[in-house]
């Protein structure tokens, strides 16, 4: 074989590589342009000078920057914007491994029974005012972290039982939502009104509780165990062919399967305990991307993760705007403005515009 | 390298699978195993690979213990392909293909890996489905994929589970040519799973007969397939006559 057909292709997946790495630049690009876009956007009418000023006002000695401004941005909007991002990064990862660890694309934290798990943490929390860990502050976010990971050790318990097998696991998962969805049924109708208000505020999910003290311990959380599930690209591609063969590919299966399913948990129950549950994003992300770049987990980890961030943080923005002073709960809009997407995506099968 | 199976049982549960298997491979060899549904032909070749855990017994590679060896490195020996594969989401033939590279490789792709893939798809002639999706091809052109994936692994021992059962009789005589190639050229050896006792016949240097979990006879095609034989593991009475190179030719004739 001639050498020049060697570098031909070579050349080929260079190309190719070239164009992944360049469409998660632009994706970085696009939230990082939104994320000023929305300083911008809200209530109080501000322009952009405004917003960068008192921004800048906080770490530079910039003259005259209007304290109106100051606490508009920087304690209301940009602590908002950063949860959506990150919130949006953990649910697009948290999809893309569990997906790819399972290989079962309808996969995601809320398949798995943890949003059902945390949601009824939740309503035990402001029903009962029973928490994990005693009460105070933090009872529902503790509540709602704890019984998420509590899901996902009961779902692989019970799969360990019958071998490890992927559809005992997704089926167990599907088990302790409904279950989990029938106690939280039950706290809503012994609750008193005020209580019932509560519950059905968190189960639609929003932002509108990010704080600069939550923001501050989420953002390097997410970020470590981002970059630790990046660390198994490979093994979920060879994952992916089934089994075996990744078995005969040198990988140990079922370490491999604990421990991304840990960290997805992880995860996804660190910024579900604040938010409350918002669906749609950790499953869709993942097939968006698919579509877009194929399933490399190199690419679509990252990938995955921009795109929950970008959906999140155009439909927070939306939601927080269009109808303001008031807003509407951010898992209407992500759904509104996503699921049509999605579904052009998957009908059109656009995937080969990157080839 | 030379592969050795000694007493080997394995069983998924409470009943035996196999049973102390013993069984030899020369370097540059082709062996099939052979058997009704059941005996353990899969199980045995997912055995060797490690893919299951014997109960008792020793696989040896070049006279070192198997179980013993990480299991990178072992994974860098032994290529397998599955008899079927199914890719749940869209990956290219080259990325496809690249994964056999997993015991090679840290994070980052080089460009002997990449070269390696390259020769390997030109070697297999798939050369120009290199960037087309693995779910748009044809059973007989994933079927080759598969055994890429396996090359690109480098190993010394290839262990095919049913290579040729999904496919058209072109695709049958393709994929065998190529793993006939593969051991001539690159001197690597061939372990095959087989329910075409014809194919198995015409491209294996030895054969393994197996029969209610155990070994039954072992030897070269002839001395395998006679009608006796066939008669007594399968149950089906059968006409044995001279094939193509010589080799035997198996025409069954009715069950018993």
């Amino acid at each position: 074989m001639s050498d020049d057909e060697v570098f031909d292709a070579e050349e080929v997946y260079a190309r190719a590589s070239w164009k992944k790495t360049l469409f998660t630049l632009v994706l970085l690009g696009s939230v990082l342009a939104v994320a000023v876009f929305a300083t911008t956007m809200g209530a109080a009418s501000l322009g952009m000078g405004e917003s960068f000023g008192a921004v800048l006002a906080e770490f530079l000695p910039v003259e005259e920057v209007s304290t109106f401004a100051q606490v508009v941005v920087l304690q209301l909007r940009l602590p908002r914007i950063l949860m959506a991002i990150i919130t949006g990064i953990s649910l697009g990862v948290a999809g893309a491994v569990m997906q790819g660890v399972l290989r079962n694309p309808l996969v995601s934290p809320y398949t798995l029974g943890l949003s059902s798990g945390a949601a009824c943490g939740a309503a035990i929390a402001i029903v009962l005012g029973v928490g994990v860990f005693g009460t105070g502050r933090y009872i529902i976010v503790i509540n709602a972290f704890f019984f998420s990971l509590l899901t996902m050790a009961i779902v692989y318990g019970i799969s360990r039982m019958r071998g490890t097998s992927v559809e005992t696991l997704i089926l167990a998962g599907v088990a302790m939502g409904y279950l989990f969805s029938a106690v939280i049924s039950l706290l809503k109708y012994v609750s008193g009104h005020e209580e019932l208000r509560e519950i059905v505020f968190w189960l639609m999910g929003g932002l509108y509780t990010a704080r600069w003290e939550n923001v501050i311990i989420l953002i390097p959380a997410v970020l470590f165990f981002t970059m630790l599930l990046m660390r198994y690209s490979w093994d979920l591609n060879a994952m992916s062919a089934g089994e075996e063969v990744a078995s005969s590919l040198g990988i140990n299966v079922n370490r491999v399967r604990i421990i991304c399913l840990s960290l997805s948990a992880v995860l996804t129950a660190s910024v579900i305990a604040f938010t409350g549950i918002i669906g749609f994003i950790g499953l869709v992300s993942p097939h968006v991307c698919r579509l877009l770049i194929g399933s490399d987990h190199r690419y679509l980890i990252p990938c995955s993760g921009l795109i929950g961030a970008l959906v999140l943080l155009v439909s927070d923005t939306a939601c927080r705007t269009m109808i303001s002073p008031t807003e509407i709960p951010v898992g209407i809009v992500t759904s509104f403005i996503g699921v049509p997407f999605f579904l052009y995506l998957l009908v059109s099968r656009k995937r080969r515009w990157w080839q | 390298m030379k592969l050795k199976v000694k007493d080997l049982s394995f069983s998924y549960g409470s009943a035996n699978t196999l049973e102390d298997i013993t069984m030899e491979l020369d370097k540059g060899e082709i062996v099939s195993l052979v058997g009704p549904n059941g005996a353990g032909k899969s199980t045995l070749i997912k055995c060797i690979d490690r893919i299951l855990k014997p109960q008792k017994g020793t696989v040896f590679v070049d006279g070192k213990e198997a179980a013993r060896l990480s299991s990178k490195d072992f994974s860098k020996m032994m290529g397998y392909v599955p008899q079927s594969t199914l890719e749940v989401f869209p990956y290219t033939v080259f990325d496809i293909v690249l994964m056999g590279r997993r015991p090679h490789i840290g994070w980052r792709v080089t460009s002997n890996d990449v070269k390696v893939v390259a020769r390997t798809l030109r070697f297999m002639g798939i050369e120009e489905f290199a960037s087309r999706y693995f779910d748009e091809l044809s059973g007989g052109e994933k079927q080759k994929i598969a055994m890429a994936r396996a090359l690109a692994q480098e190993p010394k021992v290839l262990l095919l589970d049913e290579p040729t059962s999904n496919l058209d009789i072109k695709h049958q005589l393709e994929v065998m040519n190529i793993v006939k190639k593969l051991v001539q050229e690159r001197k690597i050896s061939a372990v095959m799973a087989m329910h075409d006792l014809n194919l198995a016949s015409r491209f294996s240097d030895n054969m393994v007969m197996l029969k209610d979990k155990g070994v039954f006879t072992v030897g070269d095609p002839e001395s395998v397939l006679t009608p006796a034989n066939i008669e007594n593991v399968y149950g089906v009475r059968a006409e044995v006559r001279n094939g193509h190179m010589g080799r035997p030719y198996v025409m069954p004739i009715e069950p018993l």
